[in-house]
Order: structure tokens, then sequence, then C-alpha cells
């Protein structure tokens, strides 16, 4: 167990291969030999969706069409997050490498990496790494290029079909689904939308190969994952780390001693009490590890000096205000847990209401339009659940 | 042609005049006037083929393009929760008490704008803030007065 | 045996369903008469999927479906009434309401609005959840035709979509995000100052009471009660075939009798008709395109501004006036029946009842919203007063009757006053798409060769119907005397209905690529049955019936022709002396046009 808090250099280090090599190795192979790798290597969206990335190539390469788009979602914007930053900033080639074996694979002659407005200060050097980019596709006959897209500050747009619409021009709003994206993106033709990590993992599959890269990781988790730590830890940062990683380990080794509750994938992940990290580990949810948690690695640590109900408003004040609107359990059911709670704690409600709004939990997480809603659900039930005391007194 | 419309018409050569390129094209204005006005809306609405209310609707949705008039210096703080664990009020309490503005508002010479922002992805060196597009982390009362009155000796 | 590959079966509730590949949920559950809910639905529209009130139960799926847009797929089994659904539907409501003004006491929309009416299904109040409306609202009474209340948006957008799918027009948006989203119009200005034509399509598709028409029924009451005033009104032919709606009867029922009856027991001094008006349009309008068509063939004058179109539809006006200012040569410069019924109120008919113009007050009975405009438009007040003192919609008729008391279903016909009472066949077809085309066709036609319009029974079919764009062609031949210059000529017109198709229309002038002469245009999907003033709800189904009841009128009308209308020639000979576009006629019946603001 130890050894996994090891720092593994998989996504962040530098390797004999060059990523450009890596994609020329990949570039000589068989794109259906690509995907079928991919799919074996059990590779997961990093972006806290956690979808079949291996699946997602084979269905956009399977669609109709001529035109077909990559898309590097580099929205990131869950709290907590932010190690796209730091693949950006500092492998930049990794994640452009995977958008280059994602063209060949799907066809793709169009790349954008969709990046958030927070991030603009990234601009120059991310262009100077697309021009020696295009040089090596130029080299290695790749008719792929790639552009900077740049947000304005709304956090919903992480959400693929709302990227897309960003991207079209439109409010970022989430479609409906179907149809998706590998069939009906970018201006109607098929399109992969990608996690930043999820790009750079794709590449690490085709770098170290299917076997090796399922020995990182646990049964349905395969891999390994940049965790951003942060809070109340006198280290942190940003750490590449293995999947079945236990909350109690974890904690050991980032917790400053007095660890009250860590929020496990930002204010749209699980809030995880002490007496629980024992039997919490990290991981997608499958049958190995009955509590594993999904997340695109936003770690955040509380001690006992934090209010959750602090904590708690902060996250709905943050979705009330960044959800797109568009659909009634999200845009009034976020605005209904925040008052809520309030006047609860004001006492201006009894207690029993917390029980009406964790009902009304339930029902956003089964009607919302998008994750953002559906996600609402985990941090408010897991704090309330857990903290219920301090919701109150 | 107004300058608004000269302004917008050089945006369009550059993007395009399609509907993909109305956010680089807001962003532009943005980046030329600090706020996306009226004028400006229209010009691209005539430019682009499109409504007024329509490119109203698009601005409006993103937190970054205003439509209200800001400074030449818009200062964004981040109130997420690990920022505001380490302290993010008294970064605030500091800048109003230099700035002698409150959240929400541009200084009476129009030189800088307070304002809100949320999780800006460097919460392992918060608190953190924007001024337009440079990333300030690690800060303090005295890292902010050093910060800000560099900003007043620019133009 | 293609078309068997493209049919699926589903299960709904136990029921096996077979349907096309891509029925969504809720269609096919309607073909089993499935009734889900819905909010931001519309069949006029695309599909949404944002007020989540239509979800179901999909067997395998984690989450529930909404079923407006999902698509049917093989297998799939589907419950749409279980306890997790109700559940999660009646929350939905409540959280709707709790985002809601739910004084319904004063609501306009009470006893029709959909909120209310899930609300009530679902036993929903405002007691579950703490009321997140946001405080300061105000109602933007800004605007002649629409009022927009904020505080009862349930923010389905189906305004938005109307506006700009079926109008093409745009002058709402979404804005903001999050708790500030919202439906505003360009920078959030008041609707008369943004390029809103008034047309009240967004009026018909709103749910709720936050988009309604400006009322002005209050002061007709006053009007009524006032014994120095004498009142008189004129109602537009989709009124009647509509007005049974607002009264317990299907659409189309024919209950003109009743509602001239209804009318006069409301205290209404005079029931005219603006039928008689449409008739006198039609020969203002017919003189008026042939004397076009001679400048341009006969005198080669090529300034002449053809095709020349319609311009009795208010919505329609504003329109152009918006998006084509350069093009207003191309209107007719007849006012619209309204209107020239307005003017004409106060001089003719004054001068015929011996009544006082100051004393009189003129009201109009229409299907429309724009008209509210189009009555308090400056250069509307040729008799020197304002020609119409307002314009009331079919539902604002219908709320005046059932305040009256009357039984509707009791009281016996009644027929129309006379002067101005009297009509063909000709004017009621004015409220159909088509029907200004085809009236001024039967005139026309028979104007330049003496003869009947060739088609039979005089129904010109080309014309009518629900497409949005039409054309016909009609050959010229054998033209009198006085017409030989249009001898061989093919006369084409178009008729289109819906802002979006005015706008195909207006790009081919514009590109000079247009074929036609003569063009009918109407803002409305389905002409004025299917106005913003209508009953609610509008739909397909709803503007065919109207449509039908219009066509029946006309086939059981004795006269057929505009001309014919014998208090047609009795204004002519008596009042209008210098004939159809004469100096009189110019000055009451006609009227110039305003350039706007296109963005």
């Amino acid at each position: 167990m130890q050894e996994r808090l090891k720092r593994l250099d998989v996504i962040l280090g530098i390797h004999p291969e060059s990523p450009y090599q890596v994609m020329e190795k990949a570039l000589k192979r068989a794109p259906k030999d690509i995907i079928s790798d991919l799919i074996d290597s059990g590779l997961k969206g990093r972006g806290g969706a956690g979808f079949l990335t291996g699946l997602k190539w084979k269905f956009a390469a399977a669609a109709e069409g001529d035109e077909k788009f990559v898309v590097c979602n580099a929205d990131e914007g869950e709290p907590g997050t932010f190690k796209d930053r730091e693949i950006l900033t500092i492998v930049p080639k990794k994640v452009l490498a995977g958008m280059g074996i994602c063209a060949y694979v799907t066809g793709a002659k169009k790349g954008y990496i969709y990046l958030r407005g927070e991030y603009k200060y990234l601009v120059p050097h991310l262009e100077r790494e697309i021009a020696e980019f295009h040089k090596n596709c130029f080299k290695l006959e790749l008719d792929f290029n790639v552009e900077v897209f740049l947000g304005s500050g709304a956090y919903v747009c992480g959400e693929e079909t709302a990227l897309l619409n960003s991207m079209e021009g439109f409010r970022g709003e989430p479609r409906n689904k179907p149809p998706f994206p590998t069939n009906n993106g970018y201006l109607g033709k098929p399109t992969v939308v990608n996690n930043v990590e999820t790009l750079v993992s794709a590449q690490v599959v085709s770098r170290i190969g299917v076997e090796e890269f399922k020995k990182l990781g646990i049964q349905d988790s395969h891999g390994s994952k940049l965790f951003s730590v942060s809070g109340d830890t006198p280290r942190p940062g940003i750490y590449d780390l293995e999947f079945g990683l236990s909350l109690d380990e974890f904690v050991r080794e980032f917790g400053d001693g007095d660890t009250k509750a860590v929020q496990v994938g930002g204010a749209s992940g699980f809030c995880v009490p002490r007496k629980k990290f024992q039997s919490t580990t990290i991981g997608f949810p499958g049958g190995l590890t009955g509590d594993s948690l999904p997340t695109g690695g936003s770690m955040m640590i509380f001690n006992s000096s934090r209010s959750m109900y602090n904590v708690l408003r902060n996250y709905l004040d943050f979705f009330e205000e960044e959800s797109c609107g568009q659909c009634t359990p999200c845009r009034i059911g976020c605005q209904q847990l925040k008052v809520g709670i309030e006047a609860v704690k004001r006492g201006d409600k009894d207690p029993e209401y917390l029980q009406q709004l964790l009902k009304l939990t339930d029902t956003m997480k089964i009607t919302a339009k998008c994750g953002l809603g559906q996600s609402v659900a985990n941090s408010f039930s897991s704090i309330v659940d857990n903290f219920r005391e301090e919701m109150i007194y | 042609m107004t300058k608004t419309d000269t302004m917008v018409k050089e945006l369009v050569d550059k993007y395009g005049n399609k509907r993909e390129s109305l956010l680089p094209i807001l962003q532009g204005v943005y980046d030329i006037e600090h706020f996306v006005s009226d004028e400006a809306m229209v010009s691209i609405a005539r430019n682009l083929d499109l409504s007024s209310a329509d490119v109203y609707g698009k601005s409006t949705f993103y937190s970054f393009l205003d439509t209200v008039p800001r400074g030449k210096f818009v200062i964004r703080v981040c109130k997420t929760i690990v920022c505001d664990m380490h302290d993010k009020n008294q970064i605030v309490d500091t800048l109003e008490n230099i700035l002698k503005i409150k959240v929400g508002e541009t200084t009476l010479n129009r030189k800088f704008s307070l304002l809100y922002t949320n999780c800006l992805g460097w919460c392992h060196k918060g608190p953190a803030m924007l001024v337009n597009d440079d990333v300030y982390t690690n800060l303090t009362p005295e890292s902010i007065r050093e910060i800000i009155t560099d900003y007043k000796n620019r133009d | 045996m293609e078309s068997i590959k493209n049919i699926i079966s589903v299960k709904i509730n136990g029921i096996d369903v077979s349907i096309e590949k891509g029925t969504t949920i809720l269609e096919a559950a309607r073909k089993i008469n499935v009734r889900i809910p819905t909010l931001c639905h519309h069949e006029d529209l695309c599909v949404a999927g944002n007020c989540r009130v239509c979800v179901v139960e999909v067997e395998g799926a984690k989450n529930l479906t909404a079923s407006c847009a999902a698509p049917c797929e093989q297998n799939m089994v589907i419950k749409t009434n279980t306890p997790k659904v109700r559940s999660a539907r009646k929350d939905l409501i409540a959280l709707l309401v709790s985002e809601h003004n739910t004084q319904c006491t004063t609501c306009y929309r009470s006893t029709n609005c959909e909120l209310q009416a899930l609300a009530s299904e679902y036993n929903v109040d405002n007691n579950t959840y703490l009321s997140v409306l946001k405080s300061g609202l105000q109602v933007d009474r800004s605007s002649w035709s629409i009022e927009k209340d904020d505080s009862k948006c349930v923010r389905c957008q189906r305004c938005v979509r109307t506006c700009a799918e079926l109008q093409h027009v745009n002058a709402i948006t979404v804005a903001h995000k999050g708790k500030d989203m919202k439906i505003s119009t360009f920078m959030d200005l008041p609707m008369n100052e943004v390029v809103c034509v008034n047309c009240g399509q967004c009026i018909i598709h709103c749910p709720t009471g936050a988009l309604t028409e400006r009322r002005y029924f209050d002061n007709i009451w006053e009007a009524i009660g006032d014994e120095k005033k004498h009142v008189v009104i004129n109602t537009a032919p989709s009124v009647r075939v509509a007005i049974g709606e607002m009264l317990g009867y299907p659409p189309g029922a024919h209950v003109t009798g009743k509602m001239v009856a209804a009318l006069k027991k409301i205290g209404f001094d005079s029931v005219l008709d603006t039928n008689y008006t449409a008739d006198l349009t039609i020969v203002e309008e017919g003189t008026e395109l042939l004397g076009r068509l001679k400048s341009k063939i006969k005198d080669e004058d090529d300034s002449v501004a053809l095709p020349m179109i319609t311009s009795c539809s208010p919505g329609w006006v504003k329109f152009i006036e918006h998006m084509y200012p350069e093009h207003l040569g191309h209107l007719s410069t007849c006012k619209s029946p309204q209107q020239m019924f307005g003017a004409l109120a106060k001089t003719y008919y004054a001068e015929k009842i011996g009544v006082k113009p100051e004393n009189i007050v003129s009201v109009a009975a229409m299907p429309c919203a724009a008209k509210k405009f189009e009555a308090n438009r400056p250069e509307m007040k040729s008799s020197g007063y304002q020609d119409i003192d307002a314009g009331l919609t079919t539902r604002e008729i219908g709320h005046m009757i059932k305040q009256a008391g009357i039984d509707f279903s009791e009281i016996s016909d009644s027929d129309f006053d006379s002067i101005m009472g009297d009509s063909t066949g000709a004017a009621v077809i004015f409220g159909a798409t088509g029907g200004v085309m085809e009236a001024a066709l039967r005139t026309a036609y028979e104007l330049i060769t003496g003869r009947d319009v060739p088609f039979d029974r005089l129904n010109i079919e080309p014309v009518r119907g629900l497409e949005g764009i039409k054309h016909a062609a009609v050959k010229l031949e054998n033209c009198l005397e006085a017409y030989s210059f249009l001898e061989g000529v093919e006369l084409r017109v178009a008729v289109a209905h819906g802002l979006k198709n005015a706008r195909i229309i207006m790009d081919q002038i514009k590109d000079g690529t247009s074929p036609y002469h003569f063009i009918e245009i109407m803002a409305c999907p389905g002409g004025c049955i299917g106005g913003g003033g209508q009953p609610i709800p509008t739909n397909d189904k709803v503007r065919m019936e109207r449509i039908k009841a219009i066509y029946q009128e006309d086939s059981d009308c004795k006269l057929r022709k505009s001309h014919e209308n014998p208090e047609i020639k009795q204004i002519y000979d008596e009042f209008l002396k210098d004939g159809p576009l004469g100096h009189k006629s110019h000055k009451l019946l006609h009227t110039h046009y305003t350039k706007r603001n296109r963005y």
C-alpha cells in the first residue's frame, strides 16, 4: 500500500521516449488496434465523468462523415482542481500527442483546446507548443491542425455538450443526449471531447502498452491519476498517484494531524468524514471496492477548525451562480438548498427541513439535465448526513 | 463607420463572421474596451447577421464578459472554499481599503474594478486573484499593497 | 421492406407500441393516449428539454429520462407513472411554484395556466419550499401591445424559441446564468424600445401569465357606462370563429350570431363588422395594384415598386419597418381594415348617425396583439381624432362576455348593425392565410376581364392551407379595353404567413429575384386566425379548425366578391365621391410608414 504513495511520474515525468516519438510509433499501427488497446486498458475519462475513453474514440471513428473534430477539454473549473493547468504548463507535448493519436484514429483533421478564460496566461506558451506540434505532424504526414479556443468564465462549459455549444457561439448550456458528441458534436459533426489528463493517459497507453498500464491502479480503475491536494495540509500540490488509495493512507500522508473531513472530487464530489477514511478508496465505482469514489482528482482537506456549514454554503453559492439556469431542478434546486440551510441555521426552519432538502437532492440527482445539477446531491447529502449538528447549531 | 464599428470590423476580419466567431470577437472587444458596450453588440450583430438580443444573451452568459463598464484593471478575487479558508476576506478588506471601493464597484478614475470570481485553479497557493489576465497567488496584505502600487504606476 | 426496418417496438406502462425509429417517448405515449405532462414542450417549436416535468422511468437507466427529448429505442421499457416519477414531478412543480408569483386571483391567465393546472393536479402549494422569487421585479408595460411580467416566468424559453424559430425576429433572449437567468430583451430594455414587432406569438406560446397582452377592457367598461359616449365596436372575421373557445365551444364553432348578440348585451351602442372595411380594402388595394401594374407595364415606369405587398398585418408592417426599411415602397399604402374602420367611424359613420365624433369611442375586436400598437400609431388620426381608441383581443372580449354574466350558450343569434355592417364572403376569408389574396383576385380578375376568377366556385385553392409560402399564377386573357396592357400577362402571386417566411420573401426582393407581382404577408402562422390575441392554446389542429370555419362562412355567404357589397357602393356614392385612391380616400384610408432601427 505504501508503494502507491510513491511519486509515479507517469503523467508529469520525462521519459526516454518523447511524446512525439510515442505518437510516431502509434501512427505506424492500425487505428483499430490502437482503439482495442485503449478499450482493453480500461482507461476512463479523467475529468470526473469517467466514460471509457476507448469506446468514445471507437464511436467517433465509426461515425459517418468526413469532417470530424478532437477537442481537448481544458475548462478545468472544479473547486480544488488544478492538475490540468500543471499538465498544460509542464507537459503540453503529451496532451498534443494524445490529440494527434486520437485524430489519426478517428480521421479528424482539426483539433481545439478549449481553455478556460482564467488560464489565458497559458496561451502564448501553448501556441509555441502547438507550432512545434504542427511541424511534427507535417513530418509524420498527419493532416491535423490544432488551435486554442478561449472560454470566458463559465464552469458549466466543462460539460462536453455545453462546451460545444460555447464553441459554436451559443450559450454554454448542455444539450439533450442522445445524440452524443461522437455522432453529433461540434457543428453537428462527430467529435471526441476529452479531458486534458485523459489525452495524456491515452498517450501513456501507447507509450507503455496495455499490460503495464493495467498494472497501475485497481480493477475497474486502471492507471495512475493526478491528485490536486489543497486545504489544511502542509504539502499542497499535485501528486501523481495510483488508484486504489485508501483515504486513511492519504490523510496520513497529507493531513495536518487534525483532519476532520476530506472532500473528494471537488464541490461535485463527496465529503468523507474521519470515521469513514479507512473504508473509502479512491477510484471509479466497481465491484471490488464498494465505496470507491469517482473523482477528477480534487482533494480538499478540512481540519477541525473548519465549519462544514460554511463549506457547504460555499459550494451552494458556487453552484447557484455557475448553473447554466436552463433546467428547473438545478436552477431552482441550488437556490433552495442554499436558502434552506441558511434558514435552518438561523432557526427560521426546523432541523426536520433538512430531510426535505435531502429529498430535493434526490430529485435533482435523477432529473437534472447535466452532471452539474446531478452532482450537487453528492456534497450536500454527504455533508448534511455526516455533519448534521453543524448545520443546526 | 464609428470607432466601435472599425474595432468590430477588424475583429470580424480576424475571426470570421460566422456564429462560431462570436465568442472570440466578444473577447476581442472586451480586451480593448474592458467591457462589451451596447454599440459593440449592435455592431457585432450587424456583422454576424444575428439579432442584438442574441448577442446580448451570449455575452451575459459569461462571467468575464461584463456588459457594464469596468476599470482598466479588473481585479477578480477567488471566493471558493480553499481560498476562503486561507483568509481571502482579509485580502478583500485590504483591497477595499486601498482602492476605496467595495466589491462590485469601479474606482472613480476608472482605473480599478474589484470583483469576486470562482476557483482559479491555484488552490495550493491561495488566496489567489487575477488582475486582467495575470494571476497572483500566495496573497498577503503586504503583497497586495505592492501589487496594487505597481499597477497604480502603470498608465 | 425499407419501412419495416424503421419500425421499432417499445413497452409503455406494459402496453406494446410500434413506432418509427426516432419517435420520442412523449410522441409514442401520445399514440396510445398516455398523457405525460409537459411544460417547455410545444408542438410548434423545436424540443428544449429544460423543464424536466415530462420525466419518465426507463428500465436500465440510472436517472429519469426527459420523454420529450429522448428517442425510443428497440425494446425500451418505459413507465410514466411510478411513485418515483410522481414524486420527482411533484418536487419539480413545487420548485417552479417557489420561483413564481402565486397571486392567481389577479392573474389574467388564471384557469388557463399550465403551471396552475400542474400544481393543482399534483397538489402542490408554496409551502413546500421557501420563496426564491426575486423581489423588486417590475412589470414591463411600456409596449402598447405586450405586457411582460418576469415574476410569472417559468423560464421554459418557449417565447424565445417562438420569436427565433417561428418569427425570425429574435427580440427576446435568455440572459445571464444560474439564479440570475432570465428572459430578457437586448440590454434588458423595455419592450417598446427593441425590435419587437408586437405580433404576440410569444403570448400564445407562453404557458403562464408572464407574457400577456396589454389590457384595455376596463377602459371600455368605463366608456360603455358613460351615457355621453357612443361606443361602437367592429369585429374581425377571426374573432367570430374563435370566440367560442373562450366560452366552452370547440375551435371553429359557428357562433357569429351569438357573438353579435352578446356584444350588444354588453352595452356596445353599435356592433359592426370589420369585414365591411375588409371589402373596402380590397377595392382600394385592387385599384392600387392595377395602378402600379399600369405604370410598370404600360407606362414602363421602372421606379414603381413591384411586387406590391399587403399592409393589413401590423405585426408584418412593423417587421418590414425594422428589418427591410429600404423596401417600404413595396407595401400597399392602404390602411388595415381596422384602421379604415376607425377613420370612417369618426367621419362617415358619425355623420350618418348624427353623433359628434368626439363622443364616439371606436373599439376593435381583433385576434391580434399588434393592432393595439397600430391603433396608437401617431399617423392614425385622419379623422381628426384617434381613429381607433382601443383594440381588444378575442381573449379580452371573452372576458367581458363572462364579466357581463351572459350565458353564451343560451343567447339567440343577432345581426350586425348597419351602416358598415354588411359584408361579403371575400371579406370573411381575410382571417385565413391566403384570404386577402383570394379576395383581391376575385375582384381584380373581374375588373380586368369582366369574368369570374377561373377557379371552381371562386375557391382559389392554391393559396389556401398551412404551407409557409404558397403561390399561384393566373393568365390574363381577353382583358377589357381599359386593361388591354395586361393582355397575356401571367399574374404571379405569393402568400406567406409567419415572419420566418416573410424573411424568405423579402430576401428574394432584396436580391432582385422575386418573380411576383402581388404578395400577401401575414405575421402570424395560419394568418389572423392564429393571431397573438386568439384563445390559448393555438396549434396547427386548432388553426385548421378555425380556417375551416372561415371558408365555410364564405361559402354560406350570398355575396362573395368585395365589389358587390351594396354598402361599399353606397360609401363611394355618398362619401368617397372621387372614388378609390381619390383625394378623400387617400386622406382617410391610406397611410405612410416609418423606418425603424434594425437592431
